[in-house]
Order: C-alpha cells, then sequence, then structure tokens
C-alpha cells in the first residue's frame, strides 16, 4: 500500500481535494480492515499454536486416563434357564461373538442357546454307552472348550464344544458344534468298571493326561503321548497310551492337572490339597499335602487361573486365595501368594477369564466380584440376584457374562472392564509373579501366548533411568561446572571466544552419533583398557598438578611467554600425554595387579559381572551430551555476576581464588543449581545413548559394570509393537507423560532460579 | 612451600584449566575420529598376504595356510587374556599383537573378519597381482584373477586377464543401468498405475458406483499397461542374457578356483598395483558411490542417497510447517498479546518445552497424528485401502508434523528474541508516521527480524536433522522401497515410509547382522551428518551475530 495519502498535493480545486478525502477514506478503511485482520489472524495463529503445543501434555493425559477408570456392568436381560426340562446346568460356556452360549447338564445334553433371549438353538445329545449315566464331570483350558463327563462304567467321554463363522446371504451366522479330539469312542479310565467320581484333564498338542477318582476309592491316572503333533482337528489320532493308579491318595473332592502336566493337584475333603510329581509316571511322589483354608473354612471351589499354573481356592467363608507351587530349598512347596476376601459367604462358583489374568467370583447370597489376581484388585462386587447363584459364564473377550440361579433364572450381563490390571501396586511394588520364586520388581510386557502374566512394574525402568542419569551427571558435573569456572572467570578474553562456541557446538551434536560411538567404539575400548581407564582418574589430575608445580618453577621470562589466562591451552598437551601412559600402561597393570584380565577378576574377586554395554560407558557418552548444557548456563551465571563484586573482594586483599571460592560461586550458585536440573532433566530424556550404549536389560542393579533400561529407551522399543488402547500401550503413553512432567517441572523450576538470579544481579 | 602452593588456590585453578581441556579434547578428539574413521573408509586400502604358521609346543611341524587380506584393526591382548582362550603363546613380551584381517569372501569361508595373532604370521607381502572385486551380494571378494570366460569358453587368462576383466566389467555396468532403469522406473509406475486402477474400483464400488462403463474404462487401462508389462518384460529378459553372459575364474587365499560371473561385480581393482594418483581417483569414485548409490546388502554396503534424500525432504518439509506457525506465534507473544503474568508464563512454558524428552513427542505424535488423525483421514478418503492403512500408519508427513511440534519452540524462542532488539524507536517512528500496526509489522518489524526467523528455522532444522528417537516411531524404515517424491502422479508421497540419516546410524551400526564389516560405512555416514549439523549450527550462529551488531549501530 503506497502512502499517498500523506503525499495527496494542495490541490487547488476543491473539486480535487474531495476526491482526493474520499479516497483518502476509502483507503483509510481498507488499511483499518487489514490491520484488523492482521491483529486477528496473528492472534488466531498464535494462540492456536500455542494451544496446539498445550495438547501434547493433554493428549497424554487422555490416553492414559482410561486406565485409571473402575469397571462397570450392567443388565442386559434375563430368562429362564433354556431346556430347563433336559437337566441341570454342569457348565455353562460363552463363545467369541457373544452370540451363543451352551449349557451342558447332567443328562449328556449340550444345549446351545442364543446369548441375547434364551432360544434353544441346538440341543446336542452326547452319546453315552449303553447302562451308564454321568458321574462326574470336569472342564479343562476354558479359551479350547475342553469338557469330559466321567461315566458310571469307569469310562470317560472327553469333548470340545467348538464355533464356526458362516455368512448366509451376507448375514453372520455362529455355527456351534461339539466335537471330539480323540474321537467319540468313550475313554476306559477303569478297566474294573467301577463309577467315576471325580476326574480331571489336562490336552494339548503333544498330551493329554486323565485322571479319575473311583467310588471304590482308587485314583487312576493315563496318559495318552500323540504320535505326530495334533494339528486341526485329526479325527484319527493314534498315541501311546500308560495307564496307572496312584496308591494311598483317598477322600477326593477336586482334581486338577497343571499346564505342563507334571504335577496333580487334588483336593481332600479334609480341606487339605496334596501336590502329586506326575512327569515320571514310573516313580510318581507326592511332593506335599497341606491344609489351604483356615482352620473355620471348607473348600467350596477349586479351579485354575489362566495358564494353568495358580491355583484358585474358594471356601465357604468368601475368601478366595492363589496358590502356586515354589521351587524352594526343600523343593516344590505350595505357597499361598494373595487372597481376595470381599464376598463373606460361601463362594459357588469361579470362572477365570481367558486371556487375562482376571476371574469373577459367584455365591450363595447371590453376589458377584470380579477380581484380578496380578494387580491383587477386587475390581467390582455387587449383589446381582435375589437368589443364590449356581454357575456363571464369562465370555472370551471377557465383556458379557451369564449367571444361573438356584431357581433356573438367567441373566445376560454386560461389563466395561479394559484394564483390569492397572493398579498403583502393579506399577510401582513388588508383585509375586506366577512361577517366581518370591515378589519382585519385572518388566516384562509382551510375549505370544494368551497365557502370559504381563509384568508391568515401572521400578526398573525408573531405576535405569536414574542409574544412568546418575553416573552421566557423575562424570559431567565436574568437568562441566569446573570448566565454566575457569572459562568464565580465569581464561583469557581471545581464548573464551573459540572455547565457548567449541563446547558448545557439541551441544548440536546428534545423540545417535554420541550413542553409535559409545556402543561400537567406547565400549570394546573400555572392555580392553580397564585398568588404564580407572587409573586416568588418578593420573590425569596427578599430571596436571605435576605440570603446575613444574611450570611455576620455570624461569619468568618463558613462563610469560604465555599470557595469562592460557593455561587450558597449555594443557591439552599434557593430558594427551598422560592419557597415553595411562592407556599404555593399561596391559601391564591388568597382567601385574589383575591376574591379566580384570575382567576375570572383578567376577572372581568381587563378583561384579561385566557387561560390555554397561553404566560406565552410558555415562561417559550421556555426561559429554550434558556437559555443553551444563557448562554453557554455569558459565553464563558466573560471568554474569556483576564485577564490582569481584574488584571489591580482590581491593579486600583476597586472592582471586578466594574471591572465587567466597563471592563469585556463592552468588552464582542457584545459576549453578538450575543448570545442573537442566542437564539432569536431559539425561533423563535422552533415548538414543541409552539405548545404543547398554544391553536394555530392565535389571535393578546399581553395579557400574552393569547396564540398565530406562523409560524413555523403553518406550522407543515397545511403542512400535504395542497393541493400540491396549493396557500396555496406555502404560507407555504413562512412562512418556511422566518424562514430560518430570522434565517440565524440573526445567521450569530451573527457569525461575534463573529468572531471579537474573534480578538479583540487575540490582546490585 | 607445596604447602604454601596450594594454600594460594592455584593448583585449583590449574585443574579447573584441565576440565576446560579435557572437554575440549572430549569434543575435538570425537569429531576428529569420525573424520578419520569415516574418511579413511573409501581409501583403496593393501592387500597382504602372508603365511598364516601357528606353531605349538605338542606339534613341531605345524601346517602352514595362506592368507589373504586387508589390516582393518589391530590390538594388543595379554598373554593370559590369550591363555585364557585357549592359545597358549610362549613369547618374551607381556603382550601380543592381534590383527583384524578382512578376509572378505564370505560366501566361501562363512565370514569376513578373521582375528590372527602377529606371531604366527611369516613371510608378508603385497603382491601387485591381488584383486579385490567388490560384489553385489557377499561381500569383498579377494584373491588372484585366474582368466575371464565368455558363453562359457575362455577369452582370456594370466596376463591378459585383467584387461579383459576391465573391458568387460565396463559392458556389464552398461547393461546394468539399463536394467535398472526399466526394473526401478518403468516397471515401478507400471505398478503404481495398477495398484490405481484397483484401488480405483474398489472405491467405485464402495462407493456404489461401479457402472460397467466405469469398470470397462479401469479395465481397458488395465490391459494397456499390462500390455506395457510384457514388452517390458521381453526386453528385461534379452538384458539379462547378455548381462550373464560373462564370468571370471578366481583363485581364493587356499587356492580354491571359483567362477564369479561378472553380473554380480560392481567394481574391480588391484590395490597393490595402484600408484597415488590412481588411488586417489579410486578414492573419489567410491566416495561419490556413497553419498549417490542406493544401499546394497541390508544397508551394509553400497550408498546413501535414499537415506539423504529422506532426511532433507523430511526436514524441508518440517520447516515449511515450522516458520510460518512459530513466526506467527512469536508475533503474537511479543506484538501483540497483552504483556502481563499470562504471556510470562506461556513464554516459559515455550521455552520449557524445548527440553521436553523427544520421545515424548514420538509418543504424541504416534498417537495423535498416526492413530488419531490418520486413522480417521483413512476412514473419510482412503476407505478404499483398507484395512490397509494410508496415512494411518507412519510416514513422512507425520514425521515432518511431529518434529515441527518439537522445534516450532526453538522458532518461537529464537524470533521473539530477534523481536526484542529492535528498538522502540523504530516501532514508535514508523506508528507516529502514521502507518497502522499492521504496517509496521509488515514493512519494518518483520524485514528487520527476518534473520532472526532465519536463525530460529536454521536452529530448528539442526535439531530436527539429528532427532532419531520420535521417528522411530513415526515413519522411518530401514529400507524404503521407493522415495517419497518421484515421477507417478501425485509426485509427492507423504504417506510414504521414508529412510534417515540417523536412524540409518542406529539401524546399521546396531542391528545389522554384519557390524564389523558395516561399521566404516556407519562412520562415514555419521560424519556426514555432523557435518550438515554443524554447518547448520555455525551458519546460525554467524547470522546471529552479525544481526546483533546491526541493532547495535541501530541503538547508538
Amino acid at each position: 500500500m503506497s502512502e499517498s495519502s500523506t503525499q495527496t498535493p494542495a490541490a487547488s480545486s476543491s473539486e480535487a481535494s474531495a476526491l482526493a478525502q474520499a479516497l483518502t477514506s476509502k483507503m483509510n478503511r481498507a488499511r483499518a480492515i487489514k490491520n484488523k485482520i492482521t491483529s486477528v489472524s496473528m492472534a488466531v495463529g498464535g494462540i492456536s499454536v500455542i494451544i496446539a503445543i498445550v495438547l501434547i501434555f493433554f493428549y497424554l493425559a487422555y490416553v492414559v486416563f482410561p486406565l485409571f477408570l473402575a469397571p462397570e456392568m450392567e443388565r442386559t436381560t434375563q430368562y429362564p434357564t433354556p431346556a430347563v426340562t433336559e437337566g441341570k446346568t454342569l457348565h455353562l460356556a460363552i463363545e467369541e461373538q457373544n452370540s451363543i452360549a451352551v449349557r451342558f447338564t447332567d443328562q449328556a445334553k449340550a444345549i446351545f442357546f442364543n446369548v441375547n433371549n434364551g432360544q434353544v438353538e441346538e440341543s446336542v445329545d452326547v452319546d453315552l454307552p449303553q447302562n451308564s449315566n454321568i458321574t462326574s464331570f470336569t472342564t479343562s483350558r476354558l479359551a479350547k472348550g475342553f469338557i469330559a463327563f466321567g461315566l458310571s462304567d469307569g469310562k470317560m467321554v472327553f469333548a470340545q464344544h467348538k464355533y464356526r463363522t458362516t455368512y448366509f446371504d451376507d448375514i453372520k451366522k455362529v455355527v456351534p458344534s461339539l466335537a471330539f479330539p480323540l474321537g467319540e469312542t468313550p475313554l476306559v479310565l477303569d478297566p474294573n468298571e467301577h463309577a467315576l467320581t471325580h476326574v480331571g484333564l489336562m490336552h494339548d498338542e503333544e498330551k493329554a493326561t486323565f485322571v479319575a477318582y473311583t467310588d471304590d476309592n482308587r485314583l487312576l491316572l493315563n496318559q495318552l503321548i500323540f504320535d505326530d503333533e495334533l494339528t486341526g482337528d485329526a479325527e484319527d489320532v493314534t498315541y501311546e497310551s500308560t495307564q496307572i493308579e496312584i496308591p494311598n491318595i483317598q477322600y477326593v473332592n477336586y482334581l486338577l492337572i497343571d499346564n505342563s502336566q507334571s504335577l496333580l493337584y487334588v483336593a481332600h475333603n479334609n480341606n487339605e490339597v496334596s501336590l502329586i510329581d506326575i512327569s515320571d509316571l514310573d516313580d510318581v511322589q507326592v511332593l506335599e499335602r497341606k491344609r489351604v483354608v483356615a482352620d473355620d473354612a471348607a473348600i467350596s471351589e477349586f479351579t485354575f487361573l489362566t495358564g494353568e499354573i495358580s491355583l484358585l481356592v474358594g471356601d465357604n467363608k468368601g475368601r478366595i486365595s492363589q496358590w502356586f507351587p515354589v521351587q524352594k530349598e526343600t523343593g516344590l512347596t505350595l505357597s499361598r501368594i494373595r487372597d481376595f476376601d470381599s464376598q463373606h459367604t460361601t463362594i459357588t462358583d469361579i470362572v477365570t477369564e481367558q486371556r487375562r489374568k482376571g476371574f469373577a467370583a459367584i455365591d450363595d447370597k447371590g453376589q458377584l466380584a470380579f477380581y484380578h489376581s496380578t494387580a491383587h484388585r477386587t475390581l467390582l462386587h455387587d449383589v446381582v440376584s435375589n437368589a443364590p447363584l449356581n454357575i456363571l459364564a464369562v465370555s472370551p473377550r471377557a465383556n458379557t457374562f451369564i449367571t444361573e440361579d438356584n431357581q433356573q433364572q438367567m441373566q445376560l450381563w454386560h461389563i466395561e472392564n479394559e484394564h483390569p490390571e492397572m493398579s498403583w501396586g502393579v506399577l510401582w511394588d513388588q508383585i509375586w509373579y506366577e512361577s517366581y520364586p518370591e515378589p519382585s520388581y519385572t518388566w516384562q510386557s509382551s510375549s505370544a501366548s494368551n497365557d502370559f502374566e504381563p509384568k508391568f512394574s515401572l521400578m526398573p525402568l525408573a531405576f535405569g533411568t536414574l542409574k544412568a542419569a546418575f553416573y552421566a551427571m557423575l562424570f559431567a558435573m565436574p568437568l562441566a561446572i569446573m570448566g565454566a569456572i575457569y572459562t568464565a572467570y580465569f581464561m583469557s578474553a581471545k581464548m573464551r571466544g573459540y572455547v565457548k562456541p567449541t563446547i558448545e557446538i557439541m551441544e548440536a551434536l546428534p545423540t545417535v552419533i554420541l550413542g553409535f560411538l559409545a556402543g561400537l567404539w567406547l565400549a570394546p575400548v573400555i572392555e580392553s583398557h580397564l585398568p588404564g581407564f580407572f587409573s586416568m582418574l588418578l593420573i590425569l589430575p596427578a599430571g596436571v598438578l605435576l605440570f603446575a608445580f613444574l611450570w611455576q618453577k620455570l624461569p619468568e621470562h618463558v613462563r610469560h611467554k604465555i599470557p595469562d589466562g592460557w593455561q587450558a591451552a597449555l594443557l591439552i598437551p599434557v593430558l594427551l600425554i598422560t592419557g597415553w601412559i595411562a592407556m599404555s600402561l593399561s596391559l601391564p597393570m591388568e597382567h601385574f595387579f589383575f591376574g591379566g584380565d580384570m575382567k576375570i577378576w572383578l567376577s572372581e574377586n568381587l563378583g561384579m559381572d561385566y557387561d560390555q554395554r554397561n553404566s560406565l560407558v552410558v555415562g561417559i557418552a550421556m555426561g559429554v551430551a550434558v556437559i555443553p548444557t551444563i557448562f554453557s548456563i554455569t558459565e553464563d551465571a558466573i560471568f554474569s555476576v556483576p564485577k564490582n563484586l569481584t574488584f571489591g573482594s580482590l581491593a579486600l586483599g583476597a586472592t582471586p581464588w578466594q574471591t572465587l571460592i567466597y563471592v563469585v560461586i556463592l552468588t552464582a550458585s542457584p545459576g549453578i543449581f538450575s543448570a545442573v536440573m537442566i542437564g539432569m532433566g536431559r539425561a533423563v530424556g535422552e533415548t538414543m545413548i541409552v539405548l545404543m550404549a547398554t544391553g536394555n536389560t530392565p535389571v535393578m542393579d546399581f553395579s557400574i559394570f552393569q547396564g540398565m533400561r530406562t523409560l524413555a529407551a523403553n518406550v522407543a522399543v515397545e511403542m512400535p509393537e504395542s497393541e493400540v488402547d491396549s493396557t500396555h500401550y496406555r502404560i507407555l503413553f504413562l512412562a512418556a507423560l511422566v518424562l514430560f512432567v518430570f522434565t517440565f517441572v524440573f526445567n521450569t523450576l530451573a527457569e525461575i532460579i534463573r529468572h531471579r538470579l537474573r534480578k538479583k544481579y540487575s540490582s546490585l | 612451600m607445596i604447602k604454601k602452593w596450594f594454600k594460594s588456590g592455584d593448583p585449583w585453578i590449574w585443574l579447573n584449566a584441565a576440565a576446560v581441556s579435557a572437554s575440549l579434547i572430549i569434543v575435538l578428539g570425537l569429531l576428529a575420529l569420525i573424520a578419520v574413521k569415516g574418511l579413511s573408509h573409501f581409501w583403496p586400502k593393501s592387500v597382504m598376504q602372508a603365511q598364516y604358521v601357528q606353531a605349538t609346543a605338542t606339534n613341531s611341524n605345524p601346517e602352514s595356510l595362506r592368507i589373504i587380506g586387508e589390516v582393518h584393526n589391530q590390538e594388543e591382548v595379554t598373554l593370559e587374556a590369550l591363555h585364557g582362550m585357549g592359545v597358549h603363546l610362549e613369547l618374551d613380551a607381556l603382550t601380543a599383537t592381534r590383527i583384524l584381517l578382512k578376509t572378505g569372501n564370505r560366501d566361501i569361508s562363512g565370514a569376513d573378519f578373521k582375528w590372527m595373532l602377529q606371531p604366527y604370521l611369516k613371510d608378508e607381502q603385497y603382491p601387485e597381482n591381488i584383486v579385490v572385486l567388490e560384489r553385489r551380494e557377499w561381500g569383498n571378494f579377494y584373491g588372484f584373477l585366474k582368466s575371464v570366460k565368455s558363453d562359457n569358453k575362455t577369452v582370456a587368462s594370466e596376463d591378459t586377464a585383467w584387461q579383459e576383466l576391465e573391458t568387460q566389467l565396463e559392458r556389464a555396468e552398461l547393461i546394468y543401468k539399463q536394467i535398472r532403469e526399466i526394473e526401478k522406473d518403468d516397471i515401478g509406475s507400471i505398478n503404481y498405475g495398477m495398484e490405481q486402477i484397483r484401488l480405483g474400483k474398489r472405491r467405485l464400488e464402495l462407493e456404489k458406483e461401479d457402472t460397467p462403463e466405469r469398470i470397462q474404462k479401469l479395465d481397458l487401462e488395465r490391459k494397456q499397461l499390462e500390455k506395457e508389462y510384457a514388452v517390458l518384460e521381453q526386453d528385461l529378459k534379452k538384458l539379462y542374457k547378455k548381462f550373464n553372459r560373462d564370468s571370471i575364474i578366481a583363485e581364493t587365499m587356499s587356492g580354491q578356483q571359483i567362477e564369479i560371473p561378472l553380473s554380480k561385480i560392481v567394481r574391480a581393482y588391484r590395490p597393490n598395483s595402484l600408484n597415488i594418483f590412481q588411488k586417489i581417483i579410486l578414492y573419489f569414485e567410491k566416495l561419490w558411490e556413497f553419498v549417490a548409490d542406493e544401499p546394497r546388502e541390508a544397508n551394509t554396503e553400497g550408498g546413501i542417497f535414499p537415506a539423504i534424500f529422506g532426511t532433507v525432504m523430511m526436514v524441508l518439509l518440517m520447516s515449511v510447517l515450522v516458520t510460518p506457525f512459530g513466526v506467527i506465534a512469536a508475533v503474537y507473544l511479543r506484538e501483540y498479546a497483552k504483556q502481563g503474568a499470562f504471556t510470562r508464563t506461556i513464554r516459559i512454558a515455550v521455552n520449557n518445552l524445548a527440553g521436553v524428552p523427544s520421545i515424548v513427542y514420538g509418543v504424541f505424535g504416534l498417537g495423535f497424528f498416526v492413530y488419531f488423525l490418520g486413522g480417521n483421514l483413512d476412514q473419510l478418503f482412503y476407505p478404499e485401502a483398507l484395512p490397509s492403512p494410508t496415512f494411518g500408519t507412519p510416514g513422512i508427513l507425520w514425521s515432518s508434523l511431529t518434529l515441527a511440534i518439537l522445534t516450532v519452540p526453538v522458532v518461537i524462542v529464537a524470533t521473539e528474541e530477534g523481536l526484542s532488539r529492535i528498538p522502540r524507536s523504530i516501532r514508535e517512528g514508523s506508528l507516529a508516521l502514521g502507518a497502522t500496526k499492521a504496517e509496521t509489522l509488515w514493512r519494518t518489524i518483520l524485514p528487520m527480524a527476518t534473520p532472526s526467523m532465519m536463525t530460529g528455522m536454521i536452529l530448528a532444522i539442526a535439531r530436527a536433522a539429528g532427532e532419531v528417537a520420535p521417528l522411530m516411531l513415526v515413519g522411518v524404515v530401514k529400507l524404503a522401497p521407493s522415495l517419497p517424491l518421484d515421477t507417478n502422479a501425485p509426485f509427492f508421497h507423504l504417506e510414504r515410509k521414508f529412510m534417515h540419516l540417523g536412524f540409518h546410524i542406529y539401524d546399521v551400526g546396531f542391528q545389522s547382522p554384519n557390524v564389523e564389516a558395516a561399521r566404516p560405512l556407519v562412520y562415514a555416514t555419521a560424519l556426514l551428518l555432523i557435518a550438515v549439523i554443524v554447518l547448520l549450527n555455525l551458519s546460525a550462529i554467524y547470522i546471529r551475530n552479525r544481526l546483533r551488531e546491526q541493532y547495535r549501530s541501530l541503538e547508538s
């Protein structure tokens, strides 16, 4: 826009002037509009950029938030038990799509019904041998749908309920069926044809094990080892069968076999449990027999947690306890891991979730509770029915469940329970994980199998983060702060002009390069020159002092050739030479003091194992990354200490060193502190160096010769593989949020301190 | 006396000075280390031939093995440590020298490198006729050239073989270029076209507009492409036949004779017979290959062109995004917003965001940009490609956006600093002459602040070019099949994944199966990255300093 309005020639005619005025006002209006547009768009643009930045925090929090939501459930519908005349329900199950459920009855029927309205879709008769009836029932591996009936003639029917999804005219339909993995002919467990009062089984691709207890008090075991690994529905399975009788086990109430088919758990009617080793059928051993409920309580439910490692024992006082065998010096011992005590009345059924370590329990007062074992949480606890509840089924995705009460009424519930495995304790406390000898802090987030118990302890990661930062600061702080003191206070202005930018350019060095050098160059060098490296800590300062002392002894005319404030330049060759001496002494030292190999010496004499990529390497590499940050801020703080303070001190007769210690550093100490905080913040969040210079094992070990895994590196490693919106995904977001808040708070504090310091200086 | 000296505080000053020296040694040493290791990689090293005689006390007449290779590295080991490895060496010294020899021939011996004990090496020489063959697979070959074959007939042997190899290699190289052109460009764009037709069809189906005419039209186009493809395939077949005509017979260090087709050879030279000028020429040839060629053998050999291209494109895209927004935010904060506690808080917050770990931005980028924005974009605009995601997966656009958010504080801080340095008198002068605020801004303030914006942008680019951690989540891959910019419309493919120098260093250095062989290449890549970043930073510092002087003269 031109400035024509101010240059309007003084028109002689009023007409021209009026025209000019009109023009001017028009232009002014245009200018005003432009002005308005600019300010509005600047405000909108500026504010939206700022909002976009703030959004980071809120988005991270938004993703993390669902972790802490309490689960909710609501009743969808209820209906009378379908085909109620066909027998009493032994077992109830829902399939993957939540459209069909199945009810197995004591009249050998499998009644498949519509989950949503209770209409029978299909009723399948299980063929029993003539003149036999059902005397016992068991289930195994809910996700596979294995069930078995024990019969009055010593036989057993082993079946599996399966579902297939098909499309009829583009409409999805789930077709149920009953399959017989070992063929339809019942298995003979007792050749003497006594009734089986209790049965138990475990079945996988390699072998199957069946146990039964007969009405004449014998415990029988039958193991089948398949000739070929089972694939799909091979109907003509061939196997090798071993049949044994386990003596001296009586008064049996429940039978369970663990996932490896090497342990048999027998619950007796005096409320004790026997732990029996069946890994060698020629030498079956009772490892232990112990009471598993309180003195005044009785076992009312006995089942496995998903994975078939942990036992869940429910009693008539409403307590559920988790047990698993732990290897101790005396051998395998069944150990009580944790208790859940919410229901206070007889537990009638416990059903485990199929993909998580959660379970649900019902009782005879119509209460229902959802629990999670690892998190040790009672997620939900409510009275859902006026009548005592008998049977419970939880869908594979654990979002739907059905209860049946003793009035033959079924209720269908929907439950919103996305993150049951989360609790404060899971993240920060020691947890006793399945198959671990004792409670521990462990991070192990994923595995291929559904039976896996995720271990989400942030402790080892937080520990690793602080450990890495600690060693980095240990290396960086002395170098950076001392260097900054010298640069700001003693160094000649000319040299300072070179030194400062050189060290500051290091801040721009990509950390991936530092990490690469640390991992591939420094780590092997340190490994092969360990004694030399440690001796440098002594030799370098000693060399410097010796040089300084000798320098001072030199005749003055030599000394004056080098102007004051150039000591640092003089020392570069000194350091290089002493460093070289230390390194070349390394091998002889290793020979004379450490028997030729310091790593072996360390592990034999001090019990310290040596990782090639360890904290020492990380400390140095990350130290190098934070030196420029600390150096630059400290140097600024010291350099800007008002000169009148130092002059005053010097004028009163203090030496430069005394002035430095008692005046300059004291005044600048808040600045130095904030430099350390900012450096610390950088070390905590650094990702690539840690990723490349350590082995990334999440261990809790403070040894300088061991690696670590930090929060940031963990996020970088696991985030790409994490399933969106899973608990793992949200916990990684939580880790990122923790890093964000931590560094943000640290930096803000440092900033405020520096701000105050600047004010103080300006007032001096 | 020493006591007095200590009391004076002098030793402490010296120790502080030593800290500066140590820091300087670290910085310069790092740069020098990378420069030396990175640049020496391309130098054609002499190839040694020696006899390896492993004499032991029990075996008085040991076998003598001929070995051929480049000395790659050497180190001292104590005899005790060797003893621990089961090697019993009797020497007068405490230590022995161990040499890492690059013997190549991975296809025959299984490994590229061998550790050799110096005391066992006898009769070292550098025969002129040792050849080094850089191959397209299996790494380098070291050995002797015996003869050259063409169509299974020996055309040259012994003395004339080298001459023949050189001429035939040139021919093979020409054919190779043609083949690459057809495979990469022509067939690549046909495949792209086919994919577009498939997606177009699916899109019509989804929109229920799949009228027979439209489908037919697409089918016709596809047929056309198929026809073109058939022609190209014929050409390729012919070329390959020509390409595979020649081969050579070569002898390895163990005396074994093997046949190597010329089509597998990238370059052949006899390092021991090269003079210094020839070596320099070869050096620059290899350097050029490194910068301009594509990687071979899982990135451990060849060039890094796609990584350079990816880095540059991502960074440019980022600066296009970050500069306007950063400048607008800075102008708003400094010129328009009411100065007070609120703006001060925002200023501190923006400042501190620069200190938030970059991986946090990566997590945000993955969650918000890739899964949330990208996922929704796919639902809206690319339903035909689902369930395979278009934008709902890491890619160059999301990487640039993530880094833009990461670096926007840098631009804001630098621009704000520039704005605050402009004297009030200039603003007031402009306003006093009747200019509106907007005019003052556009005509005087922004032009004056341009250098500071430049500084901000350059610093942002320097920071972005070196960031790797967030990119690992939002878009880099170890090997991208195609560049994000090519000749297929719409030319820019912002949804594609890309290669990146920093990630290349991480990936090749730590994830590659043959780290030892790849290491020099990583040093070279690191050198390139450092050079770019240091240059950018230096220019930013230069601009800033000039700027300060300008204002100083204004103020006085």
